[in-house]
């Protein structure tokens, strides 16, 4: 038998496979299917004070090795989102509310609403490459980054995760920010910033013409960010970007991840990913005699 | 690959004062039910089922009724229009007798089927479910395809007065179906349902939808049902165990909106 639970700031995870933010999250009826289908944790939908429509169509496209969308952030609502949250309050692992914002405040008043709503974490989105004033837009400031994390801190009990985004000069800096305001944990990477343009129409297909780009292209870049990371930051590591297989999350954990998000890797191998990733973990670790994870992680620094 | 392939539009249709049908050249099966994102570029991206399927022509039928569907009303042939598809699972035809009940645009997505029926030879009962007569297509291709068919209005200007679900009950009292296929509003799809309590049924739902590939989680009903990929077409069982169905969508934000 292996062991693949793993452990990232006060959460036990049976697993180390999450669902990704913005993927089959809007509700509690589809995070019930993913909780089913063996995810180890979920991340929520990024909620934000307001409802919000999001992005007019297309949102969403497949390239050749990837898939680029500009959703635009759509969401219920805190307020509502409160809603389907209750109804999962029996959730046996654990949940993670994702919180977008504008500033400082409206990231301080959403992980209090989380918390109250009884999520085990919040993962602040401040990577989010495709709506104006939200997540990357902010995200690259290591000042705001700063002021955002500590005043969170200092609000909620929970752990707080910083999910980050590739599209900055020095994504380690703001790793290091991130830890020195006392972020539990480090979620790396968001989507990177990318267009298709149709030759015939002549325009950007994405109505927001600019995208995020997810999916088996972007694991190289998701696996230097974790393991740049890794060497300079000692809170954990999730891994996130382009995880599709077994090996791909091996990799990650090699690189320095304690867990590691799916999300187009729905779209890849269908709503079972979780448990055919697990499974695949599983047989890699008995195949080159590993017992738990945690032999496993941050195994390719030196 | 899941991204809009550029076509240009053979001909454009008026069925009626605001609802047209557009075709153009696409390759590839597509199964009665499944649908097509329809981008029309510089303005929107909507999900539209198959309306007519002919070698590689298809085609898609709907209402002008916003920014979308206004801008692909007045295109014009030889106009490019973005194809992605088809998408979703389709109507199963199978049986001796199918009673099809399709209420306003709905029965666009209804006729491949209907069609598809007749070919297999399936005898074919329809019910086509308007608020006015001059509401009322595809009457003359249902008729022309060999199917019985029936008309309802709301307000009686043609066949019976009422909706389409009053006059479908008593054909279902009258007469012995094998199954119940139905496209339309869904709190008339919900009372057939109700009816159909030892009929084989499937209804064609119509959602927000945004990826079509099952992965953005905005058309789900139920446990995580997603109409673009589980769907659109469901089976009686599948509906009585959501308790959405008939009952609220989601809008764009993902807000319920009660029907």
């Amino acid at each position: 038998m292996v062991d693949t639970s793993t452990q990232i700031a006060s959460l036990q995870l049976k697993n180390p496979t999450m669902l990704a933010s913005g993927i089959m999250d809007e509700d509690a009826g589809s995070i019930q299917r993913i909780i089913e289908s063996g995810a180890g944790a979920i991340v929520t939908k990024s909620i934000g004070l307001e409802p919000r429509e999001g992005h007019p169509n297309p949102t969403l496209i497949e390239l050749d090795h990837g898939v680029l969308n500009a959703m635009g952030l759509p969401n219920s609502g805190i307020t509502n989102y409160g809603e389907e949250l209750k109804a999962l309050q029996r959730a046996k692992i654990p949940l993670i509310g994702s919180i977008y914002g504008a500033n400082a405040q409206e990231f301080t008043k959403l992980s209090q609403q989380m918390a109250d709503y009884g999520v085990d974490a919040v993962e602040l989105n401040l990577s989010c490459p495709h709506v104006k004033g939200y997540g990357v837009e902010i995200g690259c400031d290591p000042n705001l980054i700063k002021k955002i994390v500590s005043q969170v801190k200092t609000t909620v009990d929970i752990p707080v995760f910083v999910k980050l985004s590739p599209n900055v000069t020095d994504i380690v800096e703001l790793a290091k920010v991130a830890e020195a305001a006392k972020a539990d944990g480090i979620v790396a990477i968001n989507t990177v910033k990318a267009m298709k343009i149709d030759l015939e129409v002549k325009m950007p297909i994405l109505a927001n013409k600019m995208g995020g780009y997810s999916g088996k292209a972007i694991k190289p870049i998701g696996v230097r960010c974790v393991y740049e990371i890794a060497e300079h930051v000692k809170i954990p590591i999730i891994g996130v970007g382009g995880i599709t297989t077994g090996e791909d999350a091996i990799e990650y954990f090699m690189a320095g991840a304690s867990a590691v998000q799916i999300g187009t890797g729905v779209y890849y191998r269908g709503s079972d990913v979780f448990k055919t990733i697990c499974h695949e973990i599983e047989q890699w670790m008995k195949g080159h005699n590993y017992k738990t994870l945690a032999e496993l992680i941050g195994v390719a620094q030196t | 690959m899941n991204l809009p392939r550029i076509t240009t539009i053979l001909k454009s249709t008026r069925e009626t004062q605001d609802i047209k049908t557009v075709t153009f050249k696409y390759p590839g099966d597509v199964e009665p039910g499944q649908f097509f994102m329809i981008w029309i570029p510089g303005v929107d991206e909507i999900p539209m089922s198959v309306s007519y399927l002919y070698e590689d022509i298809r085609g898609v039928t709907f209402r002008k009724v916003g920014a979308a569907t206004a801008a692909l009303y007045n295109l014009k042939p030889g106009e490019k229009i973005g194809v992605r598809g088809p998408y979703g699972n389709g109507f199963t035809i199978e049986g001796k007798h199918i009673l099809f009940v399709g209420g306003g645009t709905g029965i666009a997505t209804l006729v491949p089927a209907i069609e598809q029926a007749l070919t297999k030879g399936i005898t074919s009962t329809v019910v086509m479910g308007v608020k006015k007569r001059r509401e009322l297509f595809f009457d003359e291709r249902v008729t022309n395809s060999g199917a019985v068919v029936y008309v309802s209005t709301d307000d009686g200007s043609l066949g019976s007065k009422g909706f389409a679900s009053a006059l479908a009950k008593e054909l279902i009292r009258d007469n012995t179906f094998t199954s119940v296929l139905t496209c339309g509003p869904e709190t008339m799809m919900k009372s057939l349902l109700d009816m159909c309590e030892h009929i084989p049924f499937q209804a064609s739902l119509e959602r927000y939808i945004k990826c079509s590939i099952g992965i953005c989680g905005q058309c789900c009903i139920g446990k995580g049902l997603r109409v673009c990929k589980d769907g659109p077409v469901f089976d009686g069982k599948t509906l009585k165990n959501a308790k959405d169905f008939g009952v609220y969508r989601r809008d764009s934000a993902g807000r319920k909106v009660r029907f």
